[in-house]
C-alpha cells in the first residue's frame, strides 16, 4: 500500500487543500507520517475472519449471551471480611524477623535493609553481643528495629538485601490502626514466634559453632548447655523444658497487639 | 569579625594569611596514560596521576606516610628510556606508590594497559582470598576502600573455594582500639603511623607468609618504666603496656575494618550518618574534625583535613571524648532556686527576670551598710571568641565592672601583664608552620604531648624530618620529650625562671643559648609558667636576649579567645589596656556607651577571695570547674557564701548546685562559633545538631536585656559585625612584666617540691561518660628520684603518700631520673586531683611518706 503513495511528503503548508481540518477541531491533524522521510506504516488488516450471515443477524443480542452464561458460573466475589481467603504464597505482606532453630535471632543489625529501602521505612541500630546478652550468632545484633507501615510500599527490596535471611515477608496484609505511631512496628512486634525446640534469646551460641555454621543450617535446635545457661540466668523462662510453654513466650509486641485488636474490631464490624 | 577576608591590622582576630607558594625546584616531565605532565622532581607516579585525575587503586599509600609498596594494588605498566635512550618496557608491572617519576617515562595505568589491569585484578584477588565476607557487620562497610576498589578493580566473582584463614577476634590492643586480624590486608598504614608520626609503636608485623599478621607484643616482654594505661591493654614494642594518645588515627586510616574503636563498634553504618565539619573543643590546637551524627545523636568524630593545623591527625581525646555534650546531666531548661532552697525548672522569662533582679540587688543592695556589693564574672576557659566577647561586654556594659577573668586555673598578675604585653592582639605571630621551620624549640612549662597534642605531632615531624632540636625546661624528661629526641634542662619547680635567666650567662647552658640564637628559634611557654614567680618575665628577657620568638601555648580551647576578647581584669578586647584612657574612649565609642569602667578589675583569685570574705554581691559564672581552680575548697566556700550566683552551664556541676539561677547554654555541637588556637588563628565551625539550646552570647544578650541594657549580641552575625567594627588596637600596650625570680623554697627532710602537670586523659569533666577512652589514660603514678626514694624509704612501685595540711594523695611511686627533693604527680588524674586533695600546685612543698601497703603493685 505504501508504494501507492508518494514516497516523500512535503510539509503540509505546500499542499493546503490536501488535508481538511477535522470537524470541530481548529487545528489540522498531524500528517500520518509524523516525520519527514519516515517509513509509512503498513495498513491494518483484521485477522478475525468475517462473520457469516447468521452471526451477523444475531449480533445485536449476542451480548446477552455473555450475561446468561455467567449466571451459571461459580461466583468470584470474596466475602471479606466474613470469609478470609489466604493470599498467594509469595504475596508481599508484613515483615517478620526470623530466628535460628535454637531461638537466636537472625538479624545482625547491619542496616542493609534500611539502606535498600526506597521509602525510608526501616530504621535499625546495631549493638554488641556480649556473653551475658547474646541475641544473635556472631558479634553484632540489631538492638533497634522499626518498620513504618505508613511508609512501606511492600516492594521487598529489604528482604533481598538481607544477608542472613533474617527479614522475610509474611502473607499478613491486614495492617490498620487508629494512630500513626501505632503503624511503626518495633522489633518485638516483628520477631517471628518461637517454635518448639527454640529457647528464647539471649543465650549463648551452640558450643563450638560459628555464625557461619548457623547460616549453613547446621544448628538444629537448642542444646542442653544452652538450656542450662538459660535455667541459671532466667529460671522462669517459659521456653525452658517444663516451662510455661510457647504460648506464654509468644506474647506479641504492644504495637502488634494493638493492631490485632483494631483488625479484629474492624472484622467484626464488617462481617455479616 | 571577618574570618575570611580582612587585613591583619583592622580585625580583632584576623584571618590566616595564605601560605606562600614555595618556588618549584627541578621538574620532571613524563606521561601518564598518554597525558604529558610536569611535576617536581621526586614526585611519585601515583601522586602525579592523582593530580591528572587518573584513579589508581591503592591501600598502603598515604600522602603523609613514607612510601611502603606493601599492598601492591597500584601496579602500573611503565616504559622508561634505557641507557641507549630508547624507550623500553619494564619487564614487570611497577608499584606506582613507590616509583618516582623520571624524565621521558611513560606510565600506563589500568585505564590504558590490559597488563596493568590484569595485574591489579590478580592482586585484588589475592588480597580477598583471606578477607572475610563479613561486610554487613563490619564498621568499615560502606566507606571501605577495599570494598570500593574490589568493585572498581576486582573480579566480579570469586574463584577461591577453600576455607579462609581465620583468627580469634577481636584483639583488644587497648580498651579503645580493637584489632580483627582476619580483615587485615597488611598494608602497614597503622604501623607506619605509629612509628613515623606518633612515635609510640604498639603493633607490628609478625610471622611470615600466609601467617603474617599485625600483632601486639607478647606479655612476656618485660621491663617497662612508667606510663601504664588504666585499662587492660596489650604491650608495645618496648614492652610497655600500650598507652597512646593518637591511636584513634590508625582506625581512621585503616583501609579495611581491621582496626576499629570500641566506642563506635557496631553503633552505626556510614550511610546513615550526617557529617558536619567541626573544630575540636578539648585543646587550644584547633584541630579540624568531622562530626558524624544520626537522628540528633553524635556517634563518632573523625579527623578533618587541614594542612595548616592538624594535617590529618587528631588526639584520641578530640576523637572520642564527645559524650559529655549529651550526658544525662545536661541542663535543658532554666532553673531557679525556690523558697525551699531547691532548684526547679522555670521559663526563660522567669529565670531571666529573677537573675536580673538578683544582679541588680547585688549591685545596689537595699541596705547601704551591706558590704557585699558588686557583681563579678568568671566565664571559664572553654569559650568561643563570640561567647568570650559577650562575657567581656556583659561585665563592662551591663554590670559596669572590670571584675572579669577567664582564667580558671593557677594564674598571676605577672601572667596577666605578659598576656597583655605579648599575646593579646598579636595573632598568627608564631604558627604551626614555624614549628616545622625552626632550628630549635624551647618548651618552658609546657608538656607538648599532654597539653598540645597537635603541636607535639608537628614538632615530632620536624624533629624526624628536619632535625629540629627540642629543649624542655621541666622537672623530668617525659616519654613525650624522649619521643621528640628532646634535651631536658632540668629545673625543680619554681626555679624555671632561674634556668631561663641562666641561658646565655651560664656556661653550662651555652649550647642552648647558641641554638636559641639561630634565626627562627622559638620559645613556647605554657600556662603552667603562671605558677612560677618571675617565669614569664624571664621568658620575655630570654626572647629579647637571644632573638628567639616567644609564643604562649595554653591548654584550654578558650584561653586565647579570652585574651583576645579582653577577659582579663586589666585588658579590654583587642589588647586595649584598661589603664589607657585612649583605649577606653575608643572602646566606649565602639560600644556606644558613656565610658568603660576605668578601674582595673580583680583576678579570679581576688574575686573568689572577695566572695569568700563576703565582699561580693553576686557572681555570674560560665563553664567553670571548681576543681580546676588554684584552691577548690576556698572556691566552694566562696560560691556558698556569695549572696547571688548565676550559672551559665551545659551540664549540672558544682557551680550549678550552688547557683540561684541556672541558665542552660549550648555545647559546641549545638552552636556555631569560632575557637581561637594558641597561634591566634580563628577556627570557625558550624552547628552540627539542630537544637533549641542557646549559645552563651545569646543568653548574655537576653540577660542584659532583662537588666535594661542592650548588648546587641543576639546573633552570631551581630557579634561578628561588632568585632569587625571594633578592630584591633595599635596604641600603647600593657608593659612587659618584670618580676624577680623567687628564691627556691627550703626543703626539709621528708618533704619535697611538688612538680605537676595535666595529662591529656585524666579526670577532666569533658571526658566523662567515655569509659573506653578512660581506659587508655595513663595510670597515675608519683615520680621521684632514686635519691629521694631512698631518703623517704619507698621502693619503686610501692605506695607513696604525698600530703599537705589539707590532705593526702597516695599513688604508686616510680623512680625516675629527675632532681632530688622533687615529686611529680599528675594534676588531675581520675580520683587523684592534686589541687582538690592537697590545695596546692606546682612549686609547693609537700610531705612524703611511704604509703599504705594496699596500693596496687604496678602491673
Amino acid at each position: 500500500m505504501a508504494d501507492q503513495r508518494k514516497p516523500v511528503r512535503k510539509p503540509t503548508a505546500q499542499k493546503p487543500a490536501a488535508q481538511k481540518p477535522a470537524q470541530g477541531k481548529a487545528v489540522a491533524p498531524r500528517p500520518r507520517t509524523g516525520e519527514v522521510g519516515a517509513v509509512e506504516p503498513e495498513g491494518y488488516t483484521s485477522l478475525i475472519e468475517p462473520r457469516g450471515a447468521v452471526s451477523e443477524f444475531l449480533a445485536p443480542v449476542g451480548g446477552f449471551g455473555v450475561t446468561l452464561s455467567n449466571m451459571f458460573r461459580p461466583t468470584v466475589t470474596e466475602q471479606y471480611p466474613s470469609e478470609k481467603v489466604p493470599a498467594k504464597p509469595r504475596y508481599h505482606g508484613r515483615h517478620q524477623l526470623n530466628r535460628y532453630a535454637d531461638g537466636l535471632e537472625k538479624c545482625i543489625g547491619c542496616e542493609l535493609c534500611a539502606w535498600a529501602c526506597p521509602a525510608d521505612a526501616i530504621y535499625v541500630e546495631g549493638a554488641d553481643n556480649t556473653p551475658d546478652n547474646q541475641r544473635s550468632p556472631g558479634e553484632r545484633y540489631g538492638s533497634v528495629y522499626q518498620i513504618n507501615y505508613l511508609r512501606c510500599i511492600f516492594c521487598g527490596l529489604c528482604i533481598e538485601a538481607c544477608p542472613t535471611r533474617a527479614l522475610t515477608m509474611t502473607n499478613e496484609y491486614e495492617l490498620a490502626g487508629p494512630t500513626r505511631a501505632g503503624m511503626i512496628w518495633e522489633k518485638q512486634d516483628l520477631l517471628a514466634p518461637l517454635r518448639s525446640g527454640m529457647l528464647q534469646a539471649p543465650h549463648p551460641m551452640v558450643e563450638g559453632t560459628t555464625d557461619t555454621d548457623y547460616y549453613r543450617g547446621e544448628v538444629t535446635g537448642a542444646t542442653p548447655a544452652q538450656v542450662a545457661w538459660v535455667k541459671e540466668h532466667r529460671p522462669d523462662d517459659p521456653t525452658l523444658p517444663g516451662g510455661a510453654g510457647l504460648d506464654a513466650a509468644n506474647v506479641p509486641g504492644e504495637t502488634a497487639a494493638e493492631m490485632a485488636r483494631t483488625v479484629a474490631a474492624a472484622t467484626k464490624q464488617g462481617a455479616r | 569579625m571577618t574570618i575570611l577576608s580582612s587585613g591583619p591590622t583592622t580585625s580583632l582576630v584576623p584571618a590566616a594569611p595564605v601560605a606562600p607558594v614555595e618556588p618549584a625546584g627541578e621538574t620532571v616531565s613524563f606521561t601518564v596514560d598518554g597525558i604529558e605532565t610536569e611535576v617536581p622532581k621526586g614526585t611519585l607516579v601515583i601522586r602525579a596521576a592523582e593530580q591528572l585525575g587518573i584513579q589508581i587503586p591503592r591501600f598502603c599509600d598515604h600522602p603523609l606516610l613514607a612510601p611502603a609498596g606493601a599492598c601492591r594494588q597500584c601496579l602500573v605498566e611503565v616504559w622508561a628510556p634505557g641507557r641507549d635512550g630508547k624507550l623500553a618496557k619494564m619487564p614487570k608491572p611497577q608499584a606506582s606508590c613507590t616509583l618516582e617519576a623520571t624524565p621521558g617515562m611513560q606510565v600506563k595505568t589500568q585505564h590504558t594497559s590490559p597488563e596493568a589491569d590484569k595485574a591489579q585484578h590478580g592482586v585484588m584477588e589475592l588480597l580477598l582470598i583471606n578477607h572475610p565476607l563479613d561486610c554487613p557487620v563490619c564498621d568499615k562497610g560502606g566507606e571501605c576502600p577495599l570494598q570500593n576498589q574490589a568493585m572498581s578493580n576486582g573480579r566480579a566473582s570469586t574463584r577461591f573455594v577453600d576455607v579462609k584463614r581465620t583468627f580469634p577476634k577481636p584483639i583488644a590492643i587497648s580498651t579503645q582500639i580493637l584489632l580483627d586480624r582476619e580483615r587485615c590486608i597488611l598494608c602497614q598504614r597503622c604501623t607506619r603511623f605509629s612509628e613515623e608520626i606518633a612515635g609510640d609503636v604498639f603493633i607490628d608485623l609478625q610471622k611470615r607468609g600466609a601467617n603474617q599478621q599485625i600483632g601486639t607484643f607478647d606479655t612476656s616482654v618485660l621491663g617497662f618504666v612508667g606510663d601504664a594505661p588504666l585499662g587492660a591493654s596489650a604491650e608495645d614494642t618496648s614492652g610497655r603496656p600500650f598507652a597512646s594518645y593518637f591511636s584513634g588515627n590508625t582506625v581512621q586510616i585503616c583501609p579495611v575494618g581491621a582496626l576499629t574503636s570500641a566506642a563506635y563498634r557496631f553503633r552505626s553504618r556510614p550511610f546513615d550518618l550526617v557529617s558536619t565539619p567541626g573544630v575540636a573543643e578539648h585543646d587550644a590546637q584547633g584541630s579540624a574534625i568531622r562530626i558524624d551524627h544520626r537522628r540528633g545523636v553524635v556517634l563518632r568524630r573523625l579527623a578533618g583535613e587541614d594542612p595548616t593545623v592538624n594535617q590529618e591527625w587528631i588526639t584520641d581525646k578530640d576523637r572520642f571524648a564527645f559524650t559529655w555534650q549529651s550526658a544525662p546531666d545536661r541542663i535543658t531548661t532554666p532553673l531557679v532556686r525556690n523558697a525551699a532552697g531547691e532548684l526547679e525548672p522555670a521559663s526563660w522569662v522567669e529565670a531571666l527576670d529573677v537573675a536580673a533582679a538578683g544582679l541588680q540587688a547585688a549591685q545596689q543592695p537595699d541596705d547601704p551598710r551591706d558590704t557585699a556589693v558588686g557583681v563579678a564574672v568568671l566565664p571559664g576557659g572553654r569559650l568561643t571568641l563570640e561567647d568570650a566577647y559577650a562575657y567581656g561586654k556583659f561585665a563592662r556594659v551591663a554590670l559596669g565592672t572590670n571584675d572579669v577573668d577567664g582564667r580558671a586555673r593557677p594564674h598571676s598578675a605577672e601572667e596577666e601583664a605578659f598576656l597583655g604585653h605579648h599575646v593579646a592582639g598579636r595573632t598568627l605571630d608564631v604558627t604551626f608552620a614555624d614549628l616545622d621551620r625552626a632550628p630549635a624549640v624551647l618548651l618552658v612549662g609546657l608538656e607538648a604531648e599532654e597539653e598540645a597534642g597537635i603541636a607535639f605531632l608537628r614538632l615530632r615531624d620536624a624533629v624526624v624530618h628536619r632535625k629540629v632540636r627540642v629543649l624542655s625546661v621541666a622537672a623530668l624528661a617525659s616519654r613525650g620529650l624522649e619521643r621528640l629526641s628532646g634535651t631536658l634542662l632540668p629545673a625543680a619547680p619554681g626555679t624555671e625562671a632561674e634556668v631561663l635567666d641562666g641561658i646565655g650567662t651560664d656556661p653550662s647552658l651555652a649550647a642552648t643559648a647558641e641554638l636559641l640564637g639561630s634565626a627562627g628559634a622559638l620559645v613556647l611557654v605554657g600556662e603552667r609558667l603562671a605558677g612560677v614567680p618571675g617565669g614569664f618575665s624571664a621568658a620575655v628577657r630570654l626572647a629579647q636576649r637571644t632573638g628567639a620568638r616567644l609564643a604562649w601555648v595554653p591548654r584550654r580551647v578558650g584561653e586565647r579567645s579570652a585574651v583576645e576578647a579582653g577577659l582579663l581584669p586589666s585588658l579590654l578586647p583587642g589588647g586595649r589596656p584598661v589603664a589607657d584612657s585612649a583605649a577606653r574612649v575608643d572602646l566606649a565609642a565602639a560600644w556606644g556607651i558613656d565610658h568603660v569602667p576605668s578601674e582595673t578589675g580583680r583576678s579570679t583569685s581576688e574575686i573568689l577571695a572577695a566572695a569568700h570574705a563576703g565582699l561580693l554581691g553576686g557572681l555570674v559564672v560560665g563553664g567553670l570547674e571548681l576543681a580546676d581552680l588554684p584552691d577548690p575548697a576556698l572556691a566552694r566556700e566562696a560560691l556558698d557564701r556569695v549572696p547571688f550566683l548565676v550559672s551559665l552551664e551545659v551540664r549540672q556541676s558544682e557551680v550549678t548546685d550552688r547557683a540561684d539561677v541556672v541558665l542552660p547554654v549550648a555545647p559546641p555541637t549545638e552552636k556555631s562559633g569560632t575557637f581561637v588556637t594558641w597561634e591566634g588563628r580563628p577556627r570557625p565551625f558550624p552547628q552540627a545538631l539542630s537544637s533549641h539550646a542557646m549559645a552563651d552570647h545569646r543568653v548574655l544578650d537576653r540577660l542584659a536585656d532583662a537588666l535594661g541594657v542592650e548588648l546587641g549580641l543576639q546573633t552570631l552575625e551581630a557579634v561578628h559585625a561588632e568585632l569587625d567594627q571594633l578592630g584591633g588596637w595599635d596604641g600603647a600596650r600593657v608593659g612587659a612584666p618584670d618580676v624577680p625570680a623567687s628564691e627556691p623554697p627550703v626543703v626539709a627532710p621528708g618533704s619535697a617540691v611538688l612538680a605537676t602537670w595535666h595529662l591529656l586523659l585524666d579526670g577532666g569533666r569533658l571526658q566523662s561518660g567515655e569509659q573506653f577512652l578512660a581506659g587508655t589514660a595513663k595510670r597515675p603514678v608519683a615520680r621521684i628520684s632514686a635519691g629521694t626514694a631512698a631518703a623517704v624509704g619507698v621502693q619503686d612501685g610501692a605506695g607513696l603518700s604525698v600530703s599537705t595540711d589539707a590532705g593526702t594523695l597516695t599513688l604508686p611511686a616510680v623512680v625516675t631520673e629527675m632532681p632530688d627533693h622533687v615529686v611529680w604527680l599528675p594534676t588531675n588524674a581520675a580520683g587523684a586531683g592534686v589541687r582538690d586533695a592537697l590545695h596546692v600546685d606546682a612549686g609547693a612543698v609537700v610531705r612524703l611518706a611511704p604509703g599504705p601497703r594496699t596500693v596496687e603493685a604496678r602491673s
